[in-house]
């Protein structure tokens, strides 16, 4: 990267059920307080970008009027990615490397708990061959994780009580502030550098791949320079990911914080906890992960760094 | 059948519980008992109907409730001449400014001969009967003329 | 903040048909279907997916060259599904699986109707059902079964 890109704030909220705010009302008091966090405005800000889906909140376009949380106007800068928020904070890391944007705001939000997310998730699906089925999101993690019993390399799945969970069903919001360099220092005294940010996707036929390992987070994570770590943040949607994740990022005996979040949420939460663990001197050299789609289908892996900008 | 397959249909269903959330749900409620509540925003102070619990323009939450009398001003209209499911054509769809609201509603004009709807008229909300309101849109059954006098341009200039 | 009122909730469904093209690829793939034929199509590896993809999927090249499979083959990994939900191929428990067709390299997404999880193993051979009218669609391959089951 050129310019040298931090996590500059954040702020996330996450409940099993949101029963009465709607998105925008959930995602407002997150946003407002990520641009609080380090005294700014919507004004402030040079690149604004989300992460969502409309399936999830069951009308088109809600994407754009998610936009009411945010302040558009006078006309800003603004992009949508329709996955995990982390993917969008790539996209902002990108943006930031073009002189004359120095600040970013990602944010993501979901509440799957009105609808079915089992059987929403079967939409992101080839619409040919696989959607038509219906398969529910849980029973394609089934078959990872019956094909990495087969594979004989995960002992730790074997026995009684390691049955796939049901898919988590969590409302929730997350916002993340990016900044530049100087601006950085400015805004925090503890910036969390973004050393090395990629993302990698693996072939969308299941079949094709191999299950039992994840060559695009391994691709993901030599792209981003992810050696050295002392702790690691994955973006865990069921428990036996975490596994894999481990075995292709060749982590070893590093502390490991697994979460799956919200859906949508829970990747750029993860980039947000990693940034709290660096800022807060958990870690000195972390490495962060997001995933989205069946089966660790895409994988963004992020290094960060406290201390000064090199 | 022997000609090869080049389409395929797809029928997708989801379910939801929707819920509008808490600025939609107090609104709707207003609407059950006959009333028209928005919201102002505390920094720009525009005043939106419907409420949506947050200013776009400023992206700040609208805690401030309003009662609005429902009275108000077409800013634009639109006759048209086709059948529309439960219309007769020709009918006429109006923006309206509802007085002390900062943005335009869309409503039908009744009550009225389609040709004498035009900027500036002032009209009023019929409403369904009391036993009938449910908490949506549908208890404003359309605008009437007031037989008030033209508002001037200048007071609905911003929102044509 | 304002008082939180008392939650109106409606029940919503957003359903809709999509009509896609298929393209000269998945078309071929479904017309077999609907002639009781699956069809894979050769990797520039020389792997035979099933189903067919228009491009490698390791080095993006235009593939063309179909294969005519079996509608038998292995089971490479499955899960039981004890609760099936709205469009699912059966309305009973059934396990989803990988199954390999004879002559292919790759596992398809398909239901097994096994009856009972304890049926399921890795290595299981199955056999497809075929739906009676069949369109040209995925859901023409109804599902597959133990292959011992059969007549």
């Amino acid at each position: 990267m050129r310019r040298d890109v931090a996590i500059v704030s954040w702020a996330s909220f996450e409940t099993p059920s949101e029963p009465a705010r709607n998105e925008v009302e959930m995602l407002l008091p997150v946003i407002q307080e990520a641009l609080g966090n380090v005294g700014m405005t919507q004004q402030d800000i040079g690149f604004t970008v989300s992460g969502s889906s409309d399936y999830l909140q069951g009308f088109p376009f809600a994407f754009v009027g998610a936009l009411d949380a945010v302040g558009a106007w006078p006309p800003i800068r603004e992009s949508h990615v329709e996955m995990d928020g982390a993917f969008a904070l790539y996209e902002a890391v990108n943006v930031l490397q073009e002189e004359g944007i120095d600040t970013a705001l990602v944010y993501a939000f979901a509440r799957p708990s009105r609808g079915e997310l089992d059987r929403t998730l079967a939409l992101q699906l080839d619409p040919y061959a696989v959607a038509p089925l219906w398969p529910d999101a849980r029973g394609l993690a089934g078959l990872q994780a019956q094909a990495m019993k087969d594979s004989g390399r995960y002992p730790q799945l074997l026995g009684a009580g390691h049955e796939v969970p049901p898919t988590v069903v969590a409302d929730g919001a997350v916002a993340v502030v990016l900044a530049v360099g100087d601006r950085a220092r400015e805004l925090t005294k503890t910036p969390a550098w973004i050393r090395g940010i990629d993302h990698r996707i693996e072939p969308p036929a299941l079949g094709v791949r191999d299950l039992t390992t994840s060559a695009s987070t391994t691709a993901a994570a030599a792209k981003a320079g992810a050696t050295g770590v002392d702790a690691a943040w994955l973006h865990v949607p069921y428990p036996h990911q975490e596994l894999v994740l481990r075995a292709a990022l060749s982590l070893v005996d590093q502390p490991v914080y697994s979460a799956a979040g919200p859906v949508m949420v829970g990747g750029l939460a993860q980039l947000a906890a990693a940034a709290a663990g660096v800022a807060g001197g958990k870690a000195r050299r972390a490495v962060a992960h997001a995933t989205s789609g069946p089966c660790l289908q895409q994988n963004l892996v992020a290094v960060l760094e406290g201390g000064d900008a090199a | 059948m022997t000609e090869p397959v080049t389409m395929v249909e797809t029928p997708i269903r989801l379910d939801y519980s929707y819920t509008p959330g808490v600025a939609s749900s107090r609104f709707l409620r207003s609407l059950e008992h006959g009333q028209i509540v928005g919201q102002r925003c505390p920094r720009c102070l525009k005043v939106y109907m419907p409420p949506r619990g947050a200013c776009s323009m400023c992206g700040v939450a609208t805690d401030e409730e309003i009662v609005l009398d429902g009275k108000g001003t077409v800013t634009t209209f639109c006759v048209t001449n086709v059948p529309s499911p439960g219309l007769t054509p020709p009918y006429v769809t109006a923006w309206i400014r509802l007085d002390g609201a900062d943005i335009t509603s869309m409503f039908l004009i009744q009550e009225c001969d389609p040709a004498e709807v035009r900027l500036g008229m002032r009209v009023e909300p019929v409403w369904v009967d009391e036993s009938e309101r449910q908490p949506n849109l549908g208890n404003i059954r359309y605008y009437r003329p007031t037989g008030e006098p033209d508002a001037p341009y200048d007071d609905y200039k911003d929102y044509v | 903040m304002t008082a939180v009122p008392e939650v109106l909730v409606a029940e919503h469904a957003i359903e809709y048909t999509y009509t896609r093209s298929t393209g000269p690829i998945i078309g071929a793939f479904l017309t077999g279907l609907r002639d009781k034929q699956i069809k894979g199509i050769r990797a520039i590896d020389g792997r035979v997916i099933v189903p067919p993809v228009e491009y490698d999927p390791v080095t993006s090249d235009d593939l063309h060259e179909l294969v005519d499979v079996g509608d038998a083959g292995v089971v490479t990994t499955w899960s039981w599904n004890a609760t099936p939900v709205a469009g699912q191929p059966l309305d009973r428990p059934f396990a989803w699986a990988l199954v390999r067709l004879d002559g292919a390299d790759t596992g398809m997404l398909a239901a097994v109707d096994a009856g009972d999880e304890a049926q399921m193993h890795t290595g299981m051979r199955v056999r497809a059902r075929w739906a009676d009218g069949r369109v040209g669609s995925i859901r023409d391959l109804l599902c597959f079964e133990l292959e011992g089951d059969l007549a």
